[in-house]
């Protein structure tokens, strides 16, 4: 069973999660139904800092033994912090997805591009229809 | 999807389940890593129910083995099993199997499991160009089940159940015995770099000693293992996996699979592969593992100075050896260990060396 969705943030269709800090930047990670799905994540590759990316484009690859999944921005803007612990620990994304697992942050392009997200009611029906 | 006669409990136990060559297997049943740990620190029970059992046997059986395989299993003994290599005129590997010597003139060849159709009909095919009319090949996959029991636990689990001793069993040997009163063949081999059995029943008896073993088995810490962690488990151990690391185009002369090919005697592709030998081979497969972070995966490219050189075959991260290793072909002059290579994971080239295999070996 996956942890609840915290709904202090947004998600995307793809299991990305997105919390605004109200000053024109978020943070994001995957969502721990994600990493549910992915399990063993041995592998965590991040964007470089300054690196510019688009709303639902691939910007991070995690990798578990068996596979390899594209993780894409929930925003657009650029990349302004990666979180390095990742590289030594990807486990992190396993244990806490929504907390220290999370990836990078970014500087939004147009803070109302996060409309286009889910709230946490929503993206918590979205995979319970899934599961069907 | 074919169904294993385990399938029902596969889904009972949890497991993730996928196609593999035409199969409903589980790849899961909890996570990679720690069904990878269980077969190397205790014991792991996979169902390869999917792979495919040929039965060969009458007088002329050691004839048409001689003229089907790479290797020479003139003088194998009763009960002894032999690797080896089944290849086309053109000396491409069609399967890698293992041949259990069963009696006089009675033996099993054991396939994997996507080329087991492609494999009987290449048999039959060959016993009839080569006229030979005293052998009788049968497929006894669909009545056949077996399950691998792998570990350093696994002697005593399965002592538990088993009516022989099964100490005196060496490594690659087979013996008739009872597990649960059920009439089993039992060999001490398997596909994971660990000491462990592979045991052969009829498939409708399968799922009582799967059960059994399973029951017996968890207060020593046997898990089921997915496919997820045999494929772990055999490239640690740098054992080959068909389709993946070879086909039809690939030559054993070119894998690791030299030492069973026996150029002395006439075989299929013979003449085709003492040609290649004379030649000179192009290239070969290595094992390497990454200087950086990254792991490399089947299809990625390989490059030696600015030029792509070749193609990583296996790739994987290992959870005993923490870190990512692979197989790969490169051309023959860059295929002694120590070499530097650049492997392109996505649009980097990450450094990589070439090393010996195996990657692991277990301490005996």
């Amino acid at each position: 069973m996956s942890k609840p969705n915290p709904s202090d943030r947004k998600y995307s269709k793809e299991h990305e999660w997105a919390m605004d800090n109200r000053d024109g930047t978020i943070k994001m990670g995957i969502t721990d139904h994600a990493q549910e799905l992915l399990t063993d994540i041995v592998f965590v590759e991040l964007p470089a800092v300054g690196k510019k990316v688009k709303q639902m484009e691939p910007m991070a690859v995690v990798e578990s033994v068996k596979s390899v999944s594209d993780v894409f921005s929930p925003v657009s803007g650029e990349v302004i912090e990666v979180n390095k612990e990742l590289e030594e620990h990807p486990e992190l994304v396993n244990q806490d997805a929504f907390g220290k697992g999370w990836m990078a942050k970014l500087k939004m392009d147009d803070p109302a591009e996060l409309n286009n997200l889910m709230d946490a009611a929503r993206y918590t029906e979205m995979i319970k229809e899934e599961k069907h | 999807m074919k169904k294993t006669p385990l399938h029902d409990r596969h889904i009972a136990l949890g497991a993730k389940i996928i196609d593999f060559g035409g199969w409903a297997m589980p790849v899961q049943y909890s996570n990679v890593i720690e069904e990878h740990h269980a077969t190397r620190m205790k014991a792991g029970l996979f169902d390869i129910c999917h792979m495919g059992e040929i039965e060969v046997k009458g007088p002329q059986a050691l004839q048409l083995l001689q003229w089907l395989l790479s290797r020479n299993i003139e003088g194998q003994a009763i009960g002894q099993i032999k690797l080896s290599v089944m290849t086309n005129e053109n000396g491409g590997i069609i399967d890698d199997v293992t041949v259990y010597r069963l009696g006089e003139e009675h033996y099993v060849i054991v396939t994997n499991a996507g080329t087991k159709d492609k494999d009987y009909s290449w048999i039959e095919t060959q016993r009839r160009v080569r006229g030979l009319s005293d052998v009788e090949v049968v497929d006894n996959s669909d009545r056949t089940g077996k399950i691998d029991l792998q570990g350093p636990l696994s002697q005593t689990i399965l002592q538990n159940l088993a009516s022989d001793d099964l100490a005196p069993l060496t490594y690659y040997h087979a013996e008739d015995m009872q597990v649960m009163k059920i009439p089993v063949l039992v060999s001490r081999s398997g596909y994971t770099g660990e000491d462990g059995f592979e045991i052969y029943t009829e498939s409708r008896w399968i799922g009582e000693i799967w059960d059994k073993l399973l029951e017996v088995g968890a207060g020593f810490g046997l898990k089921p293992v997915g496919l997820g962690a045999r494929d772990t488990l055999r490239l640690e151990a740098g054992m080959m996996l068909y389709g993946n690391d070879m086909d039809e185009t690939i030559t054993p002369l070119e894998v690791v699979y030299g030492w069973v090919t026996n150029l002395e005697k006439d075989f299929v592709g013979s003449s085709a592969l003492k040609k290649l030998k004379e030649k000179g081979l192009e290239r070969k497969l290595v094992g390497f593992e990454m200087e950086e972070r990254g792991i490399a995966r089947h299809g990625y490219k390989v490059f030696k100075d600015g030029t792509e050189v070749g193609v990583v075959t296996s790739g994987t991260y290992t959870p005993t050896l923490q870190k990512a290793v692979g197989l790969a072909f490169v051309p023959v002059p860059y295929s002694r260990p120590g070499t530097d290579i650049l492997i392109q994971i996505r649009d980097h080239h990450a450094r990589a060396r070439i090393v010996e295999l195996p990657f692991y070996r277990r301490r005996k």
